[in-house]
């Protein structure tokens, strides 16, 4: 459990660090460590240069830009938790963000880490998912956007360019009365889940589902978004007996994993109750009533 | 490579590999055999160790990241020789432990959280201590032991309530 050699470079700005990992493709940048060392240290990764970028200042801030809140690539988990515009503006990730591994990896994992590792149990890249997020990266001197779903192409594999930098992401915030809910299933505490569902609705003044967004992740190689569940969901009135029979359907036709630990058949039938249960979470949330996160 | 650690409180020069974990280095170059090293991938929690006050696993850290960031080990938290911490204190009155491989972290993780947070839920103490691996002892006396320390704490700072 020791890694291979390497060689370390502590860079001060993103360009350097573009640099830097143009000129070696056996180079990797590190920001939190929280799957790489692991990696590392089971030699499944072994870079020849590790380009921290951690000390780049201007990676790590949470901000309200327009419609948006833009989040650093470099911003802990921990910053994300405690974060009162987070809370105020983006409910799902807040109610996602405790889920993801314990405190003490929360401490040092960072928000841009989770997501260019695109882990399928990721809590992060699901709500980026589900609420349409767009990430920022950097290349070549130049700086791109790519949509959440365009991003995630595979268990642990993105569509980042070689070269490029992860640099932010940007969650579009929901006006109107909205509520979330967030709901996983994992063998302990803050363990990796075996499926995970997360859902946004905004309710009109009578009670109707105006916009609903929901994912399941996990289940799949990548975060799923149920968007036949979601048109027979918006109008109605969202009762129990519509939300499960939406969610079922939209469910059918997936191409679940397994594993040891939880068979496909398995993911898809927790897929389906976890989904109604967030989407059910979410309406009453709306409305004003409290649920209760685990 | 030449790094600098601020460990209790105390400037090293060292000079290593950058593959040397955070770890390993307390272990083996400082000789602060107090972080254990369990599973040495971030699963068992047993190296934690505060890192600027924080509980962070120093097996998931290169030596050369932690330059700069004051470390606190198990060895760090007493407040002079032969005296034990409070939580230290609370861990031996309730039994907090059996074979010892886990207490280290599990103080630190204590300690973390109560400078966060003085009066904690039974529910806060599982959560803080959620990422720690205990083979003997089921939990019980340990979230114990956290919740007398947060008490004799909570008391230590507000001597006037205390008096009512």
């Amino acid at each position: 459990m020791k890694a291979a050699p390497f060689e370390y470079c502590r860079v001060a700005n993103i360009e350097e660090a573009c640099a830097m990992l143009a000129a070696d493709e056996d180079a990797r940048v590190i920001a939190g460590g929280q799957t790489l060392v692991p990696m590392m240290a089971m030699r499944l990764a072994r870079p020849t240069r590790l380009i921290d970028i951690n000390h780049i200042a201007a990676l790590s801030y949470i901000r309200a830009d327009g419609e948006a809140v833009s989040i650093g690539a470099t911003t802990r988990q921990c910053m994300v938790e405690r974060d009162a515009l987070v809370k105020a503006r983006l409910p799902l990730l807040a109610r996602a963000v405790p889920f993801i591994g314990h405190t003490a990896t929360r401490a040092r994992g960072t928000v841009g880490g989770s997501l260019a590792n695109a882990d399928p149990a990721a809590e992060l890249s699901l709500v980026a998912v589900t609420l349409d997020a767009r990430l920022s990266y950097r290349v070549n001197g130049r700086t791109e956007t790519v949509a959440a779903r365009d991003f995630d192409i595979g268990p642990m594999t993105t569509s980042l360019p070689n070269g490029a930098i992860l640099t932010a992401v940007h969650f579009p915030v929901w006006a109107g009365k909205t509520g979330v809910g967030f709901h996983e299933v994992s063998a302990r505490r803050s363990d990796f889940a075996f499926v995970s569902a997360a859902a946004q609705v905004e309710l009109s003044d009578d009670g109707e589902c105006k916009r609903i967004a929901i994912g399941i992740g996990a289940a799949t190689a990548t975060p799923l978004r149920l968007e036949s569940a979601e048109q027979r969901l918006k109008g109605g009135a969202l009762d129990g007996a519509k939300i499960k029979a939406a969610i079922t359907e939209a469910l059918s036709d997936i191409d679940p994993l397994a594993d040891l630990h939880a068979s496909a058949n398995y993911r898809r039938r927790v897929a389906a109750s976890l989904a109604s249960r967030a989407v059910a979470d979410a309406r009453a949330h709306a409305l004003g009533k409290s649920i209760h996160a685990h | 490579m030449h790094i600098k650690l601020i460990v209790n409180g105390i400037e090293h020069a060292l000079d290593i590999e950058p593959r040397t974990t955070l770890l390993d280095c307390l272990r083996d170059n400082l000789d602060l055999k107090g972080a254990h090293a369990g599973c040495e991938h971030g699963v068992c929690g047993a190296c934690t160790v505060l890192f600027d006050g924080v509980a962070v696993r120093s097996c998931l850290m290169f030596a050369p990241q932690a330059e700069g960031t004051p470390i606190t080990t198990i060895e760090g938290v007493t407040p002079g020789p032969g005296e034990l911490s409070p939580v230290q204190d609370a861990f031996c009155e309730t039994h907090g432990m059996q074979c010892g491989y886990c207490t280290p972290a599990m103080i630190l993780v204590a300690h973390a959280l109560l400078a966060d947070n003085p009066d904690p839920t039974r529910e806060d103490i599982v959560d803080a201590i959620s990422g720690n691996i205990c083979r003997c002892t089921g939990y019980a006396q340990i979230v114990e032991a956290i919740a007398l320390a947060a008490e004799r704490m909570r008391g230590a700072n507000r001597p006037s309530e205390r008096q009512k």
